[in-house]
This record gives structure tokens, C-alpha cells and sequence, in this order.
């Protein structure tokens, strides 16, 4: 048994080994088309973990599988241990969310959405005005909270959207392409952002890319390739056993085998 | 750069609710869909200038036409504007509760939905705090006609009138509510609205008493007099009209309640993760 499995009847939160984020053997299929075949991986607490693939890789489709939009049709999902299926309330309260599309609701003030963020995870009153304002105090964005989140640049509705996702005190960041239509310095700044959060806070993170200049050396890679997991470790270890010279060298030749035992 | 506090780090994450959570939870999404009311000015007036061309215009025109004797509710002969009202009406909550389907397409498509639907909460709770808020939304709208009725002389008996229909205007805001969220589950792009309007809006109002009573569509075409029995939206004008005398259509309560309880059970099912909003993307 897994520790995830272990931990899944507690009610406190479990053990510090027991893993962020848990996927086990986990399969979808869109009628015939599969998109996920038997993908398990673990994204470690206080750990910052990519999961790179090609655009149709099954990154979307694991992601709405982890945040419960659909339900996984083989396999099981473990937030800090706790089965997003059968414990959905204790899964979805340790987990924070930045979808690829923008979600803020653009007809509300920066403030405003955050307190509706709150109300939705059952947190009110003053309560919810003071996270928010802390919230918003760290994001260094508070002289933005009563502007209407319409006004805001690409970088700042993401990093709106970071803080919001964060509001609630999740465990576990999870982040779809976080970056996907920022110019080279919003992308920078947001993924540095999130970088010092995983080093100062012990949170784990999940960030889907396909960008291979997002992922460093220190951080635990997983390369999903036409639904499946190809290779996953620290990047560096991956680079050095895929005998390439970065990130990029190694996805390529990884795909490239892969591709070459299809065909075979 | 300085610290969040976390989950971990003794932060109060939540993941037993209580009363008070659900409270603010609900109150968190009606809260919003006013703010968006509010904000969206266009929306409320195109929804109160809908009703009034109606009684303006068409009422006023078809009035010396479209005669209507003597039927319950009514004691005594009516003008065609004061037999419409009730109809209207409940066209102000059909439009609205279609708006909130509207809105829960766009919210899908634009990702705000997703932000609803990955909160703790069951989702069943989610999707009427949802209409609740769609339907609170409509009260706003319909007080808002019946003030501009009242200055043309279009009112209850008494004022109790405009208290006793508020129940009924709630059950009906929430059935065809309920009625929205069911067929917002099964429209996948924003584009197939367009087809709701033309295939399910106009069809369920010009279908119903709203207009014209059941007698007179009986006279003229039988089978759709039966039509009009089965539908829902005849027994929410049935429903209006008799609380706004006063009077209680026990027929049309069971119906509206029934159709309501239904629908919702078909919206829940369909936003059910592993039933229908899996089963939609992989059609």
C-alpha cells in the first residue's frame, strides 16, 4: 500500500513524507482516443515538478482529472493523501489551482474576486478581508485591489491568479501553462515567483509546460508523451542518463526513442 | 520576500463544513452574480424593456382583438394587459434563467466556471447556490416591472398581492432556473445558444398561456391545447397568476415543483465529474 493510501483515512494532515500530489496507474480515454495510458508519478512536498509534453499530450486532461472536472476512469488520484474521487472536500481544500485560461472574472475588482474566491472555500467576514489583503500585501499588489481586474497586464492577472489560487493555504500548487501568452519578462517574473514560493514555503507544485527553457536542473521532471510517461526524475539526472547535453537534448532523444520503438 | 502561511503550517484550511461555511459559500456566489448584475447595466434593461414592449406595444395593440372573458382567477372582465402581466412575468424569468445558462456556457468556456466547480464543496450544493443566485437576480427584475405596471394601472386586488406572488415567483425562478443549468450542461460552445433561443425559449413561451388563455388556443387547435398542457412554463404563468390574486393553483404548484425537482436532478447528474460533463467531451 501506498503511503498515499496510508494517510487516506486520516483527518489531520498526514505524515510529511507522504507525497503532494499522488497519481497511480491513471487512464482516460475520449471514446477510442486514449489520453492518458496507466500514468503514475508523485510530486514531492516542497518540490517543483514539471510536467513537460508536446501541445496533445495529456497534460490537460490530467489536470482536469486532478482537479476533479472529470472523473479518472481507471487509476486513482491522492492529494496529501486523500483520494480526489472518494474525499473530494479534503482533496480540493489542500489544492490550489492557476488554469491555462484566465479565470478572473473580469466585471470584478482585484479584491472583489479574491473574497469570492474565499466565500468558495467557506471562508467569510473578516477573515477572508484580512487573507486577502495579506494575500494581496505579498503579490505586492495591493494598489491594485479595488481596480477592476479587466485593467490589469497579462503578468498581473497571473500573478492575481497565483495569489488566489494560494488564498486558501493549499499544499499543493497546481499550474497549466501558467505562462502561455506572457512576454518574455512576465514569464520570468511569474516563474521566478513561483520558484521562491516552493523554496520558502515546503508547498509543492505541479507546472504544465511545453516550454523546455522552464524547466531547471534542480527541478523533478515528468515528460508525458502521447499519454504516457516517458521518463520522469530529477532534469539533471535525466539529461545525464539520456547522454545529452540540457533539457532540451533529453526530450528530444527521449521522444525520439520512443518514437523509434513504436516503429520497430 | 516573505512567507505565505500554509496548509502545514497550521494555516485553517477547511475540510469539514459546517452550517456557517455553506452560509458564506452561498452567499459568496450570490454575491457575485449581483455584482455582475450590477456591473452589467445593459442586462437589466434589456430585461425589463423586453416586458414592457410587450405591454406597450403588442398588449396595447391586440388589446380591442384578443378578447378574454370571465376566468379564474379573475371575478370580472380584464384589460388584455392585466391577463399578459403574469405571462410577462414569467418571460422575465425565462430569460433570465436562460441568461444564467448563458453564462454558465461563457463561464465554462472562459475558464470562470472551472474556478466554481474546484471548490470543496459538493458540487450539488455548488450548482443551487447558482441558482439561487440566478434566481434572486430575477426577483430584482420582476419587482422592478411591476413597479412600472403599477403606474399603468396594472396591480393585484390588494397590495398583499405583490407579497403573495413572491413565492410563486421563487419556485418558478428556480424551475426554470434549474431548466437553464440542465441545458447549459448540454450546449457545448457558446455558438449553440442561438439554437436554445430559437428551439426551446420561443417555443415554451408562444406554447403557453401567457398570451392567450387555453380556451381560446383549445377553439383554434386542439393538439396544441395539449401542447400548452404539457408545458411546464403554462403552469409557472398559471402558478404567477393565481398568487398574484391571491389564490393558490394547486395543479400548476405540483407541476412547477415537480419539473423543478427534476431538472435540477438532470443539471446535477449532468455536471456530475464522472458522468456527464466526461461523457460531453469525449462526444
Amino acid at each position: 500500500m501506498t503511503l498515499a493510501a496510508q494517510a487516506r483515512d486520516s483527518q489531520v494532515d498526514p505524515d510529511p513524507a507522504v507525497p503532494a500530489l499522488s497519481i497511480e496507474d491513471v487512464t482516460h480515454s475520449y471514446r477510442e482516443r486514449r489520453a492518458l495510458d496507466h500514468v503514475s508519478f508523485d510530486v514531492r512536498r516542497g518540490a517543483f515538478a514539471v510536467l513537460l509534453g508536446l501541445n496533445g499530450a495529456g497534460k490537460t486532461t490530467l489536470f482536469s482529472l486532478v482537479t476533479r472536472l472529470y472523473a479518472a476512469q481507471h487509476g486513482s488520484i491522492f492529494v496529501l493523501g486523500f483520494n480526489v474521487a472518494r474525499e473530494p472536500a479534503q482533496a480540493l481544500s489542500r489544492l490550489g489551482v492557476v488554469f491555462q485560461a484566465r479565470t478572473l472574472d473580469l466585471d470584478l475588482s482585484v479584491m472583489q474576486n479574491l473574497l469570492y474566491h474565499a466565500s468558495l472555500h467557506g471562508i467569510g467576514g473578516r477573515e477572508a478581508g484580512e487573507l486577502a489583503e495579506d494575500t494581496l500585501g505579498r503579490t505586492q499588489m495591493r494598489d491594485r485591489a479595488h481596480d477592476k481586474a479587466r485593467v490589469l497586464s497579462g503578468g498581473q492577472m497571473r500573478r492575481i491568479e497565483i495569489a488566489r489560487a494560494l488564498l486558501h493555504r493549499p499544499s499543493l500548487l497546481l499550474l497549466d501553462e501558467p505562462t502561455v501568452g506572457l512576454d518574455v519578462n512576465a514569464r520570468k517574473s511569474i516563474l521566478r515567483y513561483v520558484r521562491d514560493l516552493v523554496a520558502q514555503e515546503n508547498i509543492g507544485v505541479l507546472w504544465t509546460t511545453h516550454l523546455i527553457d522552464e524547466v531547471e536542473d534542480g527541478d523533478d521532471l515528468i515528460i508525458l508523451h502521447r499519454g504516457r510517461v516517458l521518463a520522469k526524475g530529477p532534469a539533471g539526472d535525466l539529461v545525464a542518463s539520456a547522454g545529452a547535453a540540457n533539457v532540451g537534448g533529453a526530450f528530444e532523444r527521449i521522444i525520439a526513442t520512443e518514437q523509434s520503438e513504436l516503429e520497430a | 520576500m516573505t512567507s505565505f502561511p500554509m496548509a502545514n503550517t497550521g494555516a485553517p484550511v477547511r475540510t469539514r463544513f459546517g452550517l456557517r461555511q455553506y452560509a458564506i459559500c452561498m452567499a459568496g456566489i450570490v454575491w457575485r452574480e449581483g455584482l455582475r448584475f450590477l456591473h452589467q447595466r445593459e442586462r437589466f434593461i434589456s430585461a425589463l424593456v423586453r416586458p414592457l414592449v410587450w405591454l406597450f406595444i403588442f398588449a396595447a395593440g391586440f388589446r380591442q382583438v384578443l378578447g378574454v372573458s370571465i376566468i379564474p382567477p379573475y371575478q370580472t372582465y380584464i384589460l388584455y394587459e392585466v391577463y399578459i402581466t403574469p405571462g410577462l412575468i414569467a418571460m422575465i424569468q425565462l430569460f433570465n434563467g436562460m441568461q444564467s445558462s448563458l453564462s454558465m456556457v461563457y463561464d465554462r468556456e472562459m475558464g470562470n466556471m472551472r474556478t466554481l466547480l474546484v471548490s470543496p464543496m459538493p458540487r450539488w450544493f455548488l450548482l443551487s447556490s447558482k441558482l439561487v443566485a440566478g434566481t434572486a437576480v430575477s426577483l430584482l427584475q420582476v419587482y422592478a416591472y411591476l413597479i412600472i405596471a403599477y403606474f399603468w394601472e396594472i396591480e393585484p386586488p390588494t397590495l398583499w398581492g405583490y407579497l403573495t406572488v413572491l413565492p410563486a415567483l421563487i419556485l418558478v425562478g428556480l424551475m426554470l432556473g434549474s431548466f437553464g443549468l440542465l441545458l447549459s450542461s448540454l450546449i457545448k460552445q457558446l455558438e449553440n445558444f442561438a439554437g436554445v433561443m430559437n428551439f426551446v425559449i420561443f417555443p415554451m413561451f408562444f406554447a403557453s398561456s401567457a398570451l392567450y388563455p387555453l380556451w381560446r388556443v383549445q377553439e383554434s387547435s386542439p393538439w396544441l391545447y395539449h401542447v400548452c398542457l404539457a408545458n411546464p412554463f403554462t403552469h409557472a404563468v398559471e402558478l404567477i397568476r393565481f398568487a398574484f390574486y391571491q389564490q393558490l393553483n394547486l395543479q400548476a404548484l405540483a407541476i412547477v415543483l415537480g419539473c423543478g425537482i427534476v431538472f435540477m436532478a438532470g443539471a446535477i447528474l449532468a455536471y456530475n465529474p464522472a458522468i456527464g460533463l466526461s461523457l460531453r467531451r469525449s462526444a
